[in-house]
C-alpha cells in the first residue's frame, strides 16, 4: 500500500514528517519498506512572471518571453509555446537547472536569439501528460519563488507492508486513525473542493432487489455478494480529474485516467472500499445483478483479454450477460469512456473467499480483489458511495438521478466481543487500569461498555477491523495501541522444559564433529534434485524441473559440489553434510507421509595433504583413504553396524543385516586434470552412545612376532586374521597387516601378507615358549584350515 | 701423550678437544675411544698397568688415574653439549625461515550450523532443549492447527511446495507438504509433552521461492516454544531480549513491533540496533537504526486448544528466526546461495 503524506496531512490537518510517519507505523505494526519523495526534483524550478512578449525576427513560430525570476535581471526566453503572455506566472527552469529528464537548461541561442533558461509545460516537470503549452500557475506567488514553494506539489510516497490481517490500512483513513491515536490527534476526512454545498440523498435499504434512476439493482447470489449499494448519476462530463485530485492518486501510485474512474479509484484509497463506475448506456435492462456466472459465460475484461469464468465465480451482469467480474474486474464493454454522460456507480461487498478462489480461478490479481480479500467494511458502503457521488458530482458535474440504494439480504451488526482484564494480565504480564485499556481501544474505533463489577468490557469491534473477533484480539489491540516497548523486559522466573534435546540432534552433533576432525568441511545441499529413482518422493509443484524430487541420498548433491569446485578450478575437494533423506519404502502407502532419515555423507578427490615445496602432499585419496573416513563414520552415526566388502565396495550393516551405510568411487563429471571421487554415505543411528570404558594400560611387556604368509587371492586379509585371533588363543594382543607383496618368484594367483602379532599376558612376562606355542598353533590352523603357509 | 709417569697428560687432552669443531666427524667419538676405549684406550691402559704396580703405590696412582678420567669424561661430555648448540645454532641461521609450512587440510562446520548450535546453545542457559521434526508434513501440522484460517491470504506469505500424493486421512492429515517453518514441531510437541514446554526447533523450511541472491527454497530456520502456567508478554520479551544481548552484544538494544502471524497473538517482530552502525542508520537497515531479526509472539489460544491443553490456564509465546540470515550478517556473505554451493574457498574463510 502505498501512502501520501499529503493526503494523510489532509486527514491530520497537520504537517508530517514522512520519516516519523514511518516510525510510528512501524511501531503500530506496518513497516514502512520505503519513503520514495515525489516531486523533489523541482527544486531549482522557480515562479517566472512573464512581464513582456514579442515575436522571434527569425521565426514565425517562436517568441520572446522577457521573465521576472525574481532577480533584478530580466530574462530573454525563446518559447515555442501558444499559451505564452504577458502578466501569467509559469515555471521557470532557470540557467543550470535540472528537468526531471535529466535535461540541464543552458544558455543558447534558438535562430540567432539567446535564450537564458526555460519556460516549462507540465509534462517537462514529470506532472501528468499535458503538453499542449506552459503550465500556467495559479499562484500568486512572487516571481522568483521556488515552485515547490508556492504549490503543494512535492509528497513523500510511502511504500507501507500491510499485514494480511489489517485491510483498513489498504486506506488513507485507516492510516490516518493509527496515525491519529499515535499523535493524540484527531482525524477527518478532508473536504473535496466544490463538494461543499451537495446535499447527497440518503440510502435506500432493500432486501435483494432495488431500483434507482431506472436501474434494477439486484442480488441473485447473497453468499457471494451480501451487499450492494448502487446510484445512477446523469449528465457527467467527462475529462481529466482537477489537479489536487490527481496529485494524490500519483503520489498513491495510481494513474489518472479520466474524473469518473479516478473518483472511484479515490474512494478505494481512502477508504478501502472498491468501487466501480458503468456506462449506463452499454447496459442491457438497464440492470446491475449480482449472481453467479453461467455455464460458459466469457467476459472482456478491461484489459482486453477474453476470459472464461467458472461458475463458482460471481459476476455482475446486466440483464443478458456478465459485465464484470465481482470485486475483481470491470468488463470493457461498460467501461466508462470518452462520449460517456450517465453513470452506475457500484459499491458492494463480496465474501473474501469467494473472491480469492475467483481472482485465482482467473489468475488476476487487481487492487480490488486483493482489498475484498483481506475484507472490505461492510457497514461503510453507503459512506464510500456517497464521497464517492460527491467526487464525480464536483469533479464531473452531472445530477444524483435518484436516491441511491443499498440492496441487503441478510442486515447484521459488527460484532460484539468481550474482554476480561484479569485475562488481559494473564497473557500481557502487566495489569493496566481500565481506563487506560478503555481509551486504547476507543482510540482503534472501537465503542466500548465498562462492566467494572464483572472486570470486563463489552467491546463493539468496527466494521473495518474484520480481524478481531476473539478476546486475545481486543488484548492484542490493546497492547499494540499501549506501545510494546512499555512492557518491561526483566527476566523473571521460570521452569525449566522437561524434555531432553533431541537424541538425533546430539548424535548429529557428535558426528559433525567426528567428520570435522576428519578434515572435512561441511556443506549444505538443497535437499531438492532433478530426478528420483524408485520409492523417491517428487513434489507437485516444484520451483523448476531441477528441484522437482526430494533427495533419497546426499551424494549426488556432493557429487554436483564437487563438480562445481572443479569448475572453479579448485582440485582438492573434502566435504561431508549431515542432511535429511526422504523415501517411500515400498509397502508404504503413499497417503503416508514419506519416511525421513538423518544420514551423514562425505566426498574427497584431490591430493591427501596440502602439497609442500619439500615435495609432500603431492599423492591424491585413494580408496584406502575412503576406508578409513567410512570407517571413522560408522563408528560415529552407526557404532553398532559394521564395515563389510560387497561387490567390490565397502557397505555398513547392522547386525541383523539391514544395510545403514556405503562408501565407493563415484562417477562425475571431471575434467581430465581432476582425481577421482570417493563418496561414502552412512545413516544416522539417533540412539545415545554409551561412554567408552577404560582398559586398564599394560604393566608387562609384549611379545612380537611377524609372519610373512603366502596367501591365495580367493583368500582375504580378514579371514586370515580371523583364524588368526581363533588359534592364537587369549594372550593374542593386536593384529596388524603390515605389508603386501605380489610378483616376482610368487607366481600368479598368490601373494605374501606380512602380519605382526602382539602377544601379552596382563600379569607376568611371556616366556620365548608360550609364544612360540601360540605361534605354531597359528601356523598349524592358518595351514589345516586355509591351506596357507609361511613364506620361506 | 703420557708424562713421565706414563699417565695422560690432562691439558694436551683437552686441548685437542677444543680443536674438534664439528659434531658429524669422526673426531670427538675418536678422542673417546683412543682414551677410554676398552681395547686400547690410553687411561684403559694405565688402569691396567695398575696391577703391576707395587701395592704401597697403586692406591695413589689408582686415584689420580680416575681423577684424570672423570675430568675428561665431562670434558667430553662439555665439549659435545657445546658442538650441539652450535650446530643448532648454525642449523637455525642455514635454513630460510620464511619457507610455508608444512600445514594439514582441516575441517570445519558450516557457518550456519555454527549460528544455529550458539544460538540453541544460550537457549539451553535459559531451560530450553532441542526438539526437532519431519520435515514433509500435513497440512494440519503446518496450517490448520497453527490457526491459519483456511484459504485465507495469510497463507501467501507461505508458499508453499506440495508433495505429490494423495492426502493423508485423519484428523490431524491433508494434503502433505514441506513444511514451510518449523512450528509443526511446535504442535507435535505439545501434543506429547505435558508443560511445562521449553524448546527451540532448529531444521529446514521450505518456499516455493525462487532461488536468487536473498532466497532459497529451502533454509533453516529456528523456533522456539516455552508454554506453561504464568508465561506472559514480559517474559517473551525479557527472554528474547536476553537472547540478542547474548548472541550479538552486551550493549544491544531491541524494540518490539506489532506483527502479525496467526499462531501468535499478540504478534510481534523484534528488531536489534543495527549492528553496523550501532543505531545511527545506515543503507544495511535502510537508515533506520534498526534490523529485524525474529518474528515472535505469544501462543494463540486457538494453538494451544488445538494442542489439547487448557488455553486458560496454560500460555505461552514462540518466536522463529533465521540462521541462514544471521550468518551472512555475521560472515558477511552477501548472497544466500554461497551457503548451499560448497565452494571450498568459501567454506574455508567461514569455518
Amino acid at each position: 500500500m502505498n501512502l501520501s503524506r499529503r493526503w494523510l496531512e489532509a486527514f491530520l490537518r497537520r504537517p508530517l514528517d514522512a520519516r516519523d510517519v514511518a516510525d510510528r507505523m512501524a511501531m503500530l505494526g506496518a513497516t514502512v519498506d520505503s519513503i520514495e519523495p515525489i516531486h523533489a526534483d523541482l527544486g531549482a524550478i522557480r515562479i517566472g512572471l512573464v512581464e513582456d512578449v514579442r515575436p522571434h525576427p527569425n521565426a514565425d513560430r517562436l517568441r520572446i518571453a522577457t521573465v521576472n525570476d525574481g532577480t533584478e535581471t530580466r530574462r530573454n526566453v525563446v518559447c515555442g509555446a501558444p499559451n505564452v503572455e504577458p502578466g501569467r506566472r509559469y515555471p521557470f527552469a532557470p540557467i543550470g537547472a535540472t528537468l526531471p529528464g535529466g535535461l540541464t537548461i543552458e544558455k543558447r541561442k534558438l535562430r540567432g536569439e539567446v535564450s537564458e533558461g526555460m519556460l516549462c509545460s507540465a509534462r517537462e516537470l514529470g506532472m501528468g501528460q499535458d503538453h499542449t503549452g506552459l503550465w500556467e500557475l495559479e499562484t500568486d506567488a512572487a516571481p522568483g519563488t521556488p515552485l515547490l514553494e508556492a504549490l503543494p506539489l512535492d509528497d513523500d510516497r510511502l511504500v507501507v507492508d500491510v499485514t494480511p490481517n489489517r485491510p483498513d490500512l489498504l486506506g488513507h483513513k485507516g492510516a490516518a486513525r493509527e496515525l491519529a491515536a499515535s499523535y493524540g490527534a484527531t482525524y477527518r476526512l478532508p473536504p473535496i473542493p466544490g463538494a461543499e454545498s451537495l446535499d447527497v440523498l440518503p440510502a435506500q435499504r432493500a432486501a435483494h432487489e432495488a431500483s434507482t434512476g431506472g436501474v434494477r439493482i439486484s442480488i441473485e447470489d447473497p453468499d457471494g455478494c451480501p451487499r450492494f449499494h448502487a446510484a445512477v448519476i446523469r449528465g457527467v462530463r467527462i475529462g481529466p480529474s482537477p489537479e489536487w485530485l490527481r496529485r494524490r492518486l500519483e503520489a498513491a501510485g495510481v494513474r489518472s485516467i479520466s474524473n469518473v474512474v479516478d473518483a472511484t479509484n479515490y474512494v478505494m484509497l481512502e477508504l478501502n472500499q472498491p468501487m466501480h463506475a458503468y456506462d449506463l448506456a452499454t447496459l442491457r435492462g438497464p440492470a446491475l445483478v449480482a449472481r453467479r456466472a453461467r455455464p460458459g459465460e466469457r467476459l472482456v475484461t478491461l484489459d482486453g483479454v477474453e476470459r472464461a469464468i467458472d461458475a463458482e465465480t460471481t459476476v455482475i451482469a446486466d440483464a443478458e450477460r456478465a459485465v464484470g467480474i465481482a470485486g475483481v474486474m470491470g468488463g470493457a464493454e461498460t467501461e466508462v469512456g470518452d462520449a460517456t454522460t450517465d453513470i452506475v456507480l457500484e459499491c458492494a461487498w463480496f465474501a473474501p473467499s469467494r473472491i480469492r478462489r475467483a481472482r485465482r480461478a482467473a489468475g488476476l490479481s487487481t487492487e480490488a480483489s486483493y482489498r475484498f480479500e483481506r475484507g472490505v467494511d461492510l457497514w461503510n458502503g453507503a459512506e464510500a458511495l456517497r464521497r464517492c457521488i460527491e467526487l464525480v458530482l464536483a469533479t464531473a458535474g452531472g445530477m444524483l438521478a435518484d436516491a441511491p440504494v443499498d440492496c441487503w439480504p441478510q442486515q447484521s451488526h459488527p460484532p460484539r466481543s468481550f474482554l476480561r482484564l484479569d485475562r488481559l494480565t494473564q497473557v500481557l504480564g502487566v495489569e493496566l487500569p481500565l481506563h487506560t485499556v478503555e481509551q486504547h481501544l476507543v482510540a482503534i474505533g472501537a465503542t466500548v461498555v465498562s462492566k467494572p463489577e464483572d472486570r470486563r468490557i463489552a467491546v463493539d469491534v468496527p466494521g473495518w477491523r474484520p480481524d478481531l473477533r476473539a478476546e486475545i484480539d481486543l488484548i492484542e489491540e490493546v497492547a499494540r495501541i499501549h506501545g510494546y516497548d512499555e512492557f518491561p523486559t526483566a527476566l523473571g522466573r521460570f521452569r525449566v522444559g522437561n524434555l531432553p534435546d533431541a537424541p538425533a540432534f546430539v548424535a548429529a552433533a557428535g558426528v559433525r564433529r567426528g567428520l570435522a576432525g576428519q578434515g572435512l568441511l561441511e556443506a549444505v545441499t538443497l535437499p531438492m534434485v532433478p530426478e528420483g529413482g524408485e520409492g523417491a518422493v517428487r513434489l507437485q509443484n516444484p520451483l523448476s524441473t531441477d528441484y522437482g524430487w526430494l533427495r533419497q541420498s546426499l551424494l549426488p548433491g556432493l557429487v554436483r559440489q564437487v563438480e562445481l569446485n572443479w569448475s572453479n578450478h579448485v582440485r582438492d575437494v573434502r566435504l561431508f553434510e549431515i542432511g535429511t533423506v526422504f523415501t517411500r519404502p515400498s509397502g508404504r502407502s503413499a497417503a503416508e507421509l514419506p519416511l525421513e532419515r538423518i544420514c551423514a555423507a562425505g566426498v574427497i578427490s584431490g591430493a591427501r595433504e596440502p602439497a609442500h615445496w619439500s615435495g609432500t602432499g603431492r599423492e591424491d585419496v585413494d580408496r584406502w583413504d575412503l576406508k578409513g573416513l567410512f570407517e571413522a563414520a560408522v563408528a560415529l552415526a552407526f557404532p553398532s553396524a559394521s564395515v563389510q566388502v560387497e561387490d567390490a565396495s565397502w557397505v555398513a550393516r547392522t547386525d541383523d543385516g539391514r544395510l545403514v551405510g556405503r562408501a565407493s568411487r563415484l562417477d562425475a563429471d571431471a575434467p581430465p586434470w581432476a582425481g577421482a571421487v570417493y563418496g561414502f554415505e552412512v545413516e544416522l543411528d539417533p540412539s545415545a552412545r554409551p561412554a567408552p570404558r577404560v582398559r586398564a594400560l599394560p604393566v608387562t611387556p609384549a611379545s612380537e612376532r611377524d609372519l610373512a604368509l603366502l596367501v591365495p587371492d580367493h583368500v582375504s586379509a580378514a579371514q586370515v586374521e580371523a583364524r588368526i585371533r581363533d588359534a592364537a588363543g587369549p594372550l593374542l594382543e593386536r593384529v596388524e597387516v603390515l605389508d603386501e607383496y605380489r610378483g616376482g618368484s610368487l607366481g600368479a594367483g598368490l601373494r605374501s601378507v606380512a602380519f605382526r602379532l602382539t602377544f601379552r599376558a596382563p600379569d607376568r612376562t611371556l616366556s620365548a615358549e608360550e609364544v612360540d606355542k601360540a605361534e605354531a598353533r597359528v601356523l598349524g590352523a592358518l595351514e589345516t584350515n586355509l591351506e596357507i603357509r609361511r613364506r620361506s | 701423550m703420557t708424562d713421565a709417569t706414563g699417565y695422560p697428560v690432562l691439558d694436551e687432552l683437552l686441548t685437542r678437544l677444543h680443536r674438534i669443531d664439528t659434531l658429524d666427524a669422526p673426531g670427538l667419538e675418536a678422542e673417546h675411544i683412543a682414551v677410554l676405549g676398552r681395547k686400547s684406550g690410553a687411561l684403559t691402559g694405565a688402569m691396567k698397568t695398575l696391577a703391576t704396580l707395587p701395592p704401597d703405590e697403586r692406591r695413589a696412582f689408582g686415584a689420580a688415574v680416575n681423577r684424570v678420567k672423570a675430568r675428561f669424561e665431562a670434558a667430553i661430555a662439555d665439549r659435545r653439549a657445546a658442538l650441539e648448540r652450535s650446530a643448532k645454532a648454525q642449523e637455525r641461521t642455514a635454513a630460510d625461515l620464511t619457507m610455508p609450512a608444512r600445514r594439514r587440510w582441516t575441517g570445519g562446520e558450516h557457518p550456519v550450523t555454527r549460528v544455529i548450535d550458539e544460538i540453541c546453545g544460550i537457549f539451553r542457559e535459559l531451560g530450553f532443549a532441542v526438539a526437532i521434526g519431519p520435515e514433509v508434513e500435513t497440512e494440519w501440522y503446518n496450517f490448520l492447527a497453527l490457526n491459519f484460517p483456511p484459504d485465507h491470504p495469510a497463507m501467501d506469505q507461505h508458499d508453499t511446495l506440495y508433495v505429490d500424493a494423495p492426502p493423508v486421512e485423519g484428523e490431524r492429515g491433508g494434503r502433505q507438504l514441506l513444511r514451510t517453518h518449523t512450528s509443526p514441531v511446535q504442535m507435535r510437541t505439545l501434543l506429547t509433552s505435558p508443560p511445562p514446554v521449553r524448546v527451540v526447533i532448529p531444521g529446514m523450511v521450505y518456499r516455493n521461492d525462487p532461488y536468487d541472491p536473498s532466497h532459497a527454497p529451502a533454509f533453516a530456520q529456528i523456533e522456539g516454544l516455552a508454554v506453561d502456567e504464568g508465561i506472559t508478554f514480559v517474559d517473551l520479551k525479557a527472554t528474547l531480549a536476553h537472547w540478542a544481548r547474548r548472541f550479538f552484544a552486551a550493549d544491544t538494544r531491541v524494540r518490539f513491533r506489532p506483527s502479525y502471524f496467526p499462531f501468535t497473538e499478540p504478534s510481534a517482530e523484534m528488531d536489534v540496533s543495527c549492528r553496523l552502525c550501532g543505531g545511527g542508520g545506515c543503507p544495511a537497515c535502510k537508515g533506520t537504526g534498526w534490523m529485524e531479526v525474529l518474528g515472535c509472539g505469544m501462543v494463540h489460544p486457538a494453538v494451544i486448544t488445538n494442542a489439547g491443553l487448557d488455553a486458560e490456564r496454560y500460555t505461552g509465546f514462540a518466536f522463529g528466526m533465521g540462521p541462514a540470515r544471521m550468518a551472512m550478517l555475521r560472515y558477511g556473505v552477501t548472497d544466500i546461495r554461497q551457503l548451499y554451493e560448497g565452494d571450498m574457498r568459501f567454506l574455508e574463510q567461514v569455518t
